[in-house]
């Protein structure tokens, strides 16, 4: 109500604004009237009296300003007529103002995405009641959050800070709602999950501990609302509806709250499922084995009054314990706590560390258009000392002035803030929706929220007051008298002006971005041309989890067998081999390896970690991996015959110090079988791109049977026509298998999408770098060839050569782009150093980068003289001679 | 008109509540009006009445109605409020101190301390 009062005075004041000018008018002029009478009736006639009174009266203006003030209550009134005035000089120049206004846009926008999804990824925690209590659980130094199922059950029960410790997993599976097996991703979690995490159900109801008891007890599922929307139609009917899931009947219970959708900021679970019922989901089970830490997370709520250091301190008590009573697997049971968004600080570290670099390159962005549209505020002043001048002489305050620039600077950074941030909603929504890849559940929620705007608006007002300040001594300095007799405030061949500062600084500013991007872009190009140890060039890949359609123990490796069997027949394949998981696929299986003298096998005795995968005998053929020495393995090497493996280099040289002694050489595996090496292959990446030399071991897939499958289908042919082709033979074998098949190269952009982000990333830093160079450098030259056009006549009437003129109209300018250059390349490649740790091989020491950016800032340098230096030549001295 | 003192800082608003004390009055007629009590003594720019005569207003010391004047001219009437007689009284006991103390300060003698 009282809003709506003081509107409506607001409203009332504007109204009768203009009838309370025209009466104060009217009294300004009877009073001259009234003075005019009198000296009409001393003897002057009716013209000179008015005359003699106007002149008696004093400077009409001023004393009208005066009283308008003296009046009061007229701030919003001088606002609205700043805010006239400016409007009417920005249309006058509508050149100047739409430059402005995009540079801003540009570079607010920037600012806008990059800081959206910080705060989606960092600043805004998962969406559960008491975010602010809410940790996950690192084991050891290299801050593991992955933990061990009987471990979590200990840590669950022993300690005493947590309010319910709860643990999930990803897996992946098949849901049958009636003959349409699809692909989902899901998180397995703990029965207490949703009551750990404090969620209550959308629709339906939620499992919770007391449904677990034992395995395969709790076959339920909790949908999530997107899930339930786009698969479900949002049917409030499907609460206890019974789905197959990979097979088995599973009811689902009901619908999780739309705003929860998971633990991770970046993998939103379609469901969720009792962890119990992991040997159905997944085919096996790992519950039982403390060795084996394969739950992704382990997360829940502090107890009121619970410091983490108090809570770590428990934790390790805990994990004395464990260390103790089972020294076979757990060794460095030493804990720490992290927020569960980013899973844990081995992901989140870097990727909060590259967010702030990136939002620190963004506000560089601003700070070079804020740069830049100083200038052209201060040459625009410079332009109107005339009219400054003017009105300074006239009575105008110097404040009253100064508020009209400000006004008008604040003006152009709403507007751009506007657009910018405009843009930014668009594209956010858009990243928001994004799937960047087929094969995983990868996807993060940046839509833009208050917090956004409110920054969006800040920096806006904020770099409004920088350039808008930039002019402000230029105007405070003025002397009417000066400018009103000699015509203009123009001073040339002055040693360093404001202007010619900022534009150094703003090209300083560009060639960091400009030399970061470029570091970046050579750096991926590097990481694509670096040997995989595999080609994937001309290889399909075909992916599923046996256990989806049912296939269980023994059917598993045959089942496999026949699947490298068909698709081997189609016309045009050369070689099919099968692997459980390809290398680079997010990550690799490790394992612990002993060698052959080692009795003790506790982790801390392992000779190293190496990279595990079970092949099928084709394998290395199907993956262009390159045999060294050695045989490869075949489908003898099954249960029945000694286990064997193919090693890799690295693994040579670590676990028997050379290849040929590795040869025929015996290792042991955790769980204590002695595996003989019979083959030799090259080196690869497993886990990473930018990992250092990694061991890795090859086994049969008879012997240590794995139901994750991914076939390598080697072939010449079109990829459409292959996958449709490999789909019709599995079709054959089975219908109820989801499979998805795509090429190598094309599910191989997981592996390299972090560096390609940060590549793309950094590349519309640089490019928007270098616009702002070019719109700077552009403005300066055309700026100072306009100023000096009668002189370049006068020299060109004089006979001055075209060098000449080129020289007197645009040296100045180059100098500076080239002083700002060097200033910003040294700065590049200084900043340079901290991309090195994201974007792999980028070494910002690298001849070709540094000359690729001097080429760069040269051509711009030329592309933004251009034009200017035209128009310089193009001076036709008779015709500016003539004029003025 | 050289022999006119210019007015001191804040002296202008009380002259207008004294001038417009004695009948309403417009601006121009209020200028005339300190002209005649001072003896054409003081200095005043015609129009810097004016802001001085609209803070009055806004104060709440002077109120002010459109009239028709005795040249047959719409003009603007202005008359003191009580709260304007009240103020008049004070700056007036303050200005008489004022210029008492500092008339005694100037006129002393140097045998009379």
């Amino acid at each position: 109500m009282r809003v709506l009062n003081s509107l409506g005075s607001l409203w009332e004041r504007l109204f009768h604004r203009s009838t309370k000018n025209a009466e104060m008018e009217e009294e300004l002029r009877s009073h001259i009237e009234h003075r005019a009478d009198d000296l009409e009736r001393s003897g002057l006639d009716r013209t000179e009296a008015e005359r003699r009174a106007r002149v008696e009266f004093g400077g009409y203006e001023r004393y009208r300003q005066e009283s308008h003030e003296a009046v009061g209550g007229q701030f919003f009134e001088t606002v609205l007529a700043d805010i006239r005035f400016s409007l009417r000089m920005l249309r006058k120049s509508p050149g100047f103002t739409i430059a402005a206004v995009l540079t801003l846009a540009l570079a607010i926008g920037a600012n806008a995405v990059v800081f959206a999804v910080l705060n989606a990824l960092i600043l805004r925690p998962i969406h559960a009641p008491e975010p602010q209590s809410l940790y996950a659980i690192q084991r050891g130094s290299d801050e593991a959050i992955n933990h061990s199922y009987p471990d979590y059950r200990d840590l669950r029960d022993r300690n005493r800070s947590f309010d319910g410790l709860t643990a999930y997993n990803l897996a992946s599976v098949g849901l049958d709602t009636g003959n349409n097996p699809t692909p989902a991703w899901i998180y397995e979690v703990t029965a207490n999950y949703f009551d750990a995490l404090k969620i209550n159900p959308y629709l339906g109801r939620f499992f919770h501990a007391s449904d677990e008891h034992g395995a395969n007890s709790a076959p339920y599922i909790v949908l999530s609302y997107a899930y339930w929307q786009s698969r479900f139609q949002s049917d409030r009917g499907v609460v206890g509806r019974v789905v197959q899931l990979n097979k088995h009947p599973f009811t689902i219970l009901g619908v999780a709250p739309p705003e929860f959708r998971g633990t991770l900021s970046f993998i939103f679970p379609d469901f969720w499922a009792p962890m119990v019922n992991q040997e159905q989901i997944e085919g096996s089970t790992v519950l039982n084995e403390r060795g084996h830490r394969e739950l992704l997370m382990v997360l829940g709520h502090l107890k009121a009054g619970v410091t983490p250091a108090q809570a770590i301190a428990d934790l390790n008590s805990v994990g004395s314990y464990l260390e103790k009573t089972y020294p076979k697997e757990d060794g460095n049971m030493t804990f720490s706590l992290a927020r569960p968004g980013l899973a844990g600080d081995w992901f989140g570290r870097p990727l909060r560390a590259f967010l702030v670099g990136l939002m620190m390159l963004a506000g560089l962005i601003l700070l070079a258009a804020c740069a830049n549209l100083g200038s052209l505020f201060a040459a625009r002043a410079a332009d109107r000392g005339r009219e400054v001048a003017l009105r300074l002489a006239l009575g105008a305050s110097r404040r009253r002035i100064l508020r009209g620039l400000f006004t008008e600077a604040i003006l152009i950074s709403l507007a751009g803030g506007t657009v910018g941030l405009a843009g930014s909603v668009a594209l956010l929504r858009w990243l928001s929706a994004w799937r960047p890849l087929s094969s995983s559940p990868l996807q993060v929620a940046v839509n833009p929220d208050a917090k956004v705007y409110l920054v969006a608006l800040l920096l806006a007002l904020a770099s409004g007051f920088l350039f808008g300040a930039v002019p402000v001594r230029q105007v405070l300095r003025t002397d009417p008298y000066q400018v009103v007799k000699s015509g203009s405030s123009v001073r040339m061949g002055q040693r360093m002006t404001v202007r010619d500062l900022l534009l150094v600084v703003q090209i300083a500013i560009c060639a960091v971005l400009v030399t970061s991007s470029m570091v970046a872009v050579r750096g991926l190009m590097r990481s694509l041309e670096s040997n995989f140890g595999f080609e994937p060039q001309n290889a399909m890949l075909l992916q599923t989890t046996l256990t989806m359609a049912g296939y269980m123990g023994e059917r598993v490796p045959a089942m496999q067998r026949r699947m490298i069997d068909a698709v081997e027949t189609i016309p045009g394949v050369k070689s099919v081999g099968s692997v459980d998981r390809p290398p680079l696929h997010y990550g690799a299986n490790i394992a612990n390896v002993f060698i052959d003298r080692t009795t003790d096998l506790k982790p801390a005795n392992a000779a190293a970690q190496a990279a595990m995968y079970r092949i099928s005998p084709e394998y290395f053929d199907a993956a262009g991996t390159a045999f060294l020495s050695g045989r490869a393995l075949n489908w003898h090497d099954d249960k029945n015959a000694p286990r064997v493996a193919v090693v890799n280099r690295q693994f040579a040289n670590k676990i028997f110090g050379s290849v040929p002694r590795a040869i025929g050489g015996y290792y042991k595996s955790g769980d204590g079988s002695r595996i003989q090496v019979v083959g030799i292959v090259e080196d690869g990446k497993y886990g990473t791109l930018t990992e250092d030399l990694q061991p890795a071991m090859f086994l049969s897939l008879l012997q240590s049977p794995s139901p994750v499958t991914s076939l390598v289908v080697r072939s010449h042919r079109d990829p459409g026509q292959l996958a449709a082709a490999i789909k019709s033979k599995v079709r054959e074998l089975d219908q109820g298998l989801p499979v998805d098949i795509q090429t190598w190269n094309r599910e191989l952009e997981g592996a390299l999408f972090a560096s390609r982000m940060a590549t793309i990333s950094l590349g519309v830093m640089g490019v928007m770098g270098a616009v702002l160079a070019i719109t700077g450098i552009f403005g300066m030259a055309a700026y100072s060839v306009s100023k000096r056009l009668r002189e370049l006549g006068i020299r060109i009437a004089l006979g001055a050569q075209r060098k000449q003129v080129l020289e007197a109209a645009l040296g100045r300018a180059l100098r500076l782009l080239a002083f700002g250059s060097a200033a910003g390349l040294v700065l590049g490649v200084l900043a340079s150093r901290v991309l090195a740790y994201i974007v792999y091989q980028a070494t910002p020491r690298d001849p070709l980068v540094l000359a690729c950016v001097v080429l760069a800032m040269l051509l711009l340098g030329l592309l933004a003289t251009w034009i200017p230096a035209q128009r310089a030549l193009s001076v036709n001295p008779l015709i500016l001679l003539r004029d003025e | 008109m050289g022999d006119q003192a210019q007015l001191l800082p804040g002296t202008l608003d009380l002259l207008i509540l004294r001038a417009v004390s004695l009948g309403p009055l417009h601006g121009y007629g209020i200028l005339l009006r300190i002209g005649q009590i001072s003896g054409n003594a003081l200095l005043i720019e015609q129009g810097a009445l004016y802001p001085g005569l609209f803070r009055l207003v806004r104060q709440g010391l002077l109120k002010a109605n459109w009239g028709t004047s005795e040249n047959n001219r719409r003009a603007k009437f202005y008359e003191l409020t009580a709260a304007g007689r009240r103020r008049l009284r004070e700056e007036t006991d303050s200005w008489n101190r004022l210029a008492t103390a500092i008339g005694t300060a100037l006129a002393v003698q140097p045998e009379e301390i």
